[in-house]
């Protein structure tokens, strides 16, 4: 059965047919028959501030269920808006479609009113993309997107649409299924290699698990978990793998890397076996290189043949899907207690556990942190933006299961935190959304919070506001010799220029006021500046039937430890200030 | 180390833009590249050239393969096989050397393809090797143009 459609209308009947529950995006000249078909149909259209928080609500939605995250967009700005969204989410394995608006095909390249050339500049972050030339192609075209967006290693995929084919009319079939052949992803495991990696796994003393977002993607956590325990294997993960591992279990070693902790690092370098799962050795987890986990065989398991041998030389590769590989390797493996490795990592936790001054009255991010994981039992979806914030938070909220710590960690985009915190509560409206921010970082979404309160959509967002982009401001204290250039948001013009001696009472108000802000938009909005009421009014916010915002007060010259400084060897991990 | 990798690919527009984002991105200079269809006339070949050392080649190689509308890549890297490029150089030519181009020309099995007033347009065809050396013994009497393709390349024997 098949009728004549516009092109409009067979994009809506397609999305449908995807089983799409919602679209983020923003409208335009250029895609107007697509929104004119989008009104009064059964299609959810969530319609943003920004386009870029339409991608990164997408990003949201997507990372906390898995499914595919869906935007619509005009030409021109409204697809260079989304750029930043699809790099984020191509760096991170994030399954997306983006539809664009395009101008008509009789004047693509003749520099129309709102043209750019969506699919060259966005070729390198996406997975695939396509230009729709004729109305005929566009049904086959959305399902081979979905498709590709959502299989083998998922990323996202952009189907850009000039209007005249948005226009044009056709019979709709959607196909059943769609058939590449040039794209076919690997799941199994070749059996060989299977093996040899567990022979290898049963032969070593020291072994170490290193998992990342590809076991979160394949939903390969509970064999992690069975083999982890079946032969005693710590397990340290990526800041994309928190939450996949259970952080109260003895072998859990937390994250590795740049800010990861003090055990997970020294327990890879001391290794005598890695085995990488759906991570991609990123340099924010290896440090300098060539002194990575130097007595070390790696075997690496990952569906992305790439990603094998691209930073560091792998000894045992295995292409497939995490999940399907291991079950066939749990077997293999065998029972074995590791006492001695198990004991030598209890020394390193008892040497220099994740810590911070807890004994003074002055408000320290990391127990804002602390207070959020233990009031949300760890039951919260947490968001956050980029920065210290986000690593304070990897560091101490501790996520019960996988998809509950959602966070940009390869593109390390600010700004993606507060509309992802909103796609992710859209997504999940019975579960608490927590979108932990930087007072920097917050600045560059929050325009979005219009969606959350004209949708009921109640994201409560906790700004840990230090009045500085601190990240980089701990960099430039720490290799810079503390000259805060551009760092301080407090900053007025007539403020020494070279001034590095920030102090509440004497530097400039701050701006924006947070608790107006969130007034404005009838959000809730508490400042905290007294530790004592810190506890209480996180309670308060999660407690509040609306969108709401805690701006803390934290100290302002905090510093994220442990540390590895950039390029420098996990050995060289500083767990202090000059340690 | 050269590298000769052939590529089967969807003929379709945009493709010959995303390898070449891809060797570009990872700062790689294409020393020539030839595309054109296939027996079947949805598929193109392209042959690539390039320099590089093993790993990053096979890198490459495998990011080629990732590329959605990439249906087949090999480096016939230690694979045996034939290559022909074209070139049609152009050669200062007075009425007193003209012989002796001719017969130059001869040697190399090469084709004279166009003859103007002091000039006159070779056509050679082969490997590499032998397209510089023609490049290189012409010189001697003053090149004014050449112009080249990348080489097409084939595996000897089954299709592979």
């Amino acid at each position: 059965m098949s009728r004549k459609m516009t092109g409009a209308q067979i994009l809506i009947e397609s999305l449908l047919k995807e089983n799409v529950e919602m679209v983020f995006g923003l409208p335009g000249g250029q895609a107007l028959p697509i929104f004119d078909a989008i009104h009064g149909s059964k299609l959810n259209f969530i319609l943003t501030r920004h386009e870029q928080a339409a991608s990164h609500m997408a990003d949201g939605y997507a990372r906390s269920t898995g499914k595919p995250g869906v935007c619509i967009v005009t030409s021109g700005p409204g697809a260079t808006n989304i750029v930043t969204g699809l790099a984020t989410a191509y760096m991170d394995s994030v399954p997306m479609v983006a539809f664009t608006g395009q101008v008509s095909t009789s004047v693509i390249g003749q520099d129309a009113f709102q043209e750019a050339d969506t699919t060259g500049i966005t070729r390198p972050v996406t997975k695939h993309n396509f230009l729709v030339k004729d109305v005929k192609d566009l049904a086959k075209t959305i399902k081979e997107a979905f498709y590709i967006a959502s299989t083998g290693r998922p990323g996202p995929v952009l189907v850009d649409i000039p209007v005249d084919v948005q226009r044009g009319v056709c019979e709709f079939v959607y196909p059943d299924k769609a058939e590449i052949r040039s794209y076919k992803p690997n799941y199994n495991g070749h059996p060989g290699q299977i093996k040899k990696a567990a022979e290898i796994i049963n032969k070593s003393e020291r072994p170490v698990l290193y998992i990342g977002m590809g076991v979160i993607v394949s939903a390969a956590c509970d064999e992690i978990l069975e083999i982890s325990k079946k032969a005693d294997i710590p397990v340290t993960n990526t800041l994309l793998a928190a939450g996949a591992y259970p952080y109260d279990s003895e072998l859990s070693l937390n994250m590795l890397g740049m800010h990861g902790t003090y055990y997970a690092n020294k327990a890879v370098q001391a290794a005598d076996v890695i085995i990488a799962v759906g991570a991609r050795f990123d340099d924010r987890c290896t440090g300098k290189v060539c002194d990575f986990a130097k007595k070390s065989k790696i075997i690496h398991i990952d569906i992305d043949p790439t990603a094998i041998s691209k930073v560091v030389d792998i000894d045992i590769p295995v292409v497939g899907d995490a999940k399907t590989v291991l079950k066939e390797m749990v077997s293999l493996i065998d029972k074995k207690e590791r006492k001695e490795w198990i004991e030598k990592i209890g020394v390193w936790k008892k040497e220099h556990p994740l810590s911070y001054e807890k004994n003074d009255d002055k408000i320290h991010p990391q127990y804002v942190i602390e207070k959020i994981s233990e009031l949300t039992k760890g039951e919260a979806i947490v968001t956050t933006e980029v920065g210290q914030h986000q690593m304070w938070a990897a560091q101490y909220y501790k996520p019960k299961a996988p998809r509950l710590f959602l966070s940009s960690g390869g593109l390390g985009t600010m700004g993606f935190g507060y509309p992802a915190g909103i796609g992710a509560k859209f997504a999940n409206p019975d579960k608490e959304v927590v979108v932990i921010a930087g007072d920097g970082s917050f600045q560059m979404n929050m325009q979005e919070m219009a969606i959350a309160v004209l949708n009921g959509v109640n994201v409560k967002t906790v700004i840990l506001n230090n009045q500085y982009l601190g990240n980089v401001r701990q960099w430039q204290e720490m290799f810079y010799g503390k000259r805060y250039s551009h760092t301080c948001l407090a900053k007025r013009k007539d403020c020494p220029p070279l001034c590095n001696t920030p102090d509440r009472d004497k530097c400039p108000v701050y701006v924006p006021d947070f608790v107006k802000w969130a007034e404005s938009y009838s959000a809730l909005g508490i400042r905290v500046t007294k530790k004592e009421d810190v506890e209480p009014a996180i309670k308060k916010i999660l407690e509040a039937d609306c969108p709401a915002v805690l701006d803390v007060w934290v100290e302002i010259e905090e510093n994220i430890f442990p540390m590895v400084p950039a390029g420098a060897s996990l050995d060289d991990i500083m767990v202090r200030m000059n340690g | 180390m050269r590298h000769t990798i052939s590529v089967l690919v969807e003929n379709k527009f945009g493709v010959l833009a995303r390898i070449s984002t891809l060797f570009a991105a990872r700062g790689f200079n294409i020393d020539s590249l030839a595309v054109g269809e296939t027996e079947d006339s949805a598929i193109s070949r392209m042959t690539i050239v390039v320099k590089g050392d093993d790993s990053v080649l096979e890198q490459v190689t495998k990011q080629l393969n990732k590329l959605v509308d990439v249906i087949k890549v090999n480096d016939f890297n230690g694979v045996e096989y034939v290559e022909r490029g074209l070139a049609l150089v152009k050669i200062n030519a007075p009425k007193a050397v003209r012989a002796e181009i001719f017969k130059m020309a001869g040697i190399f099995r090469t084709r004279v393809v166009d003859i103007a007033q002091d000039s006159l347009t070779v056509e050679v065809t082969g490997g590499e090797d032998k397209i510089e050396a023609f490049i290189e013994a012409a010189s001697s009497y003053g090149i004014k143009e050449v112009c080249r393709t990348g080489v097409v390349a084939l595996s000897r024997g089954n299709k592979q």
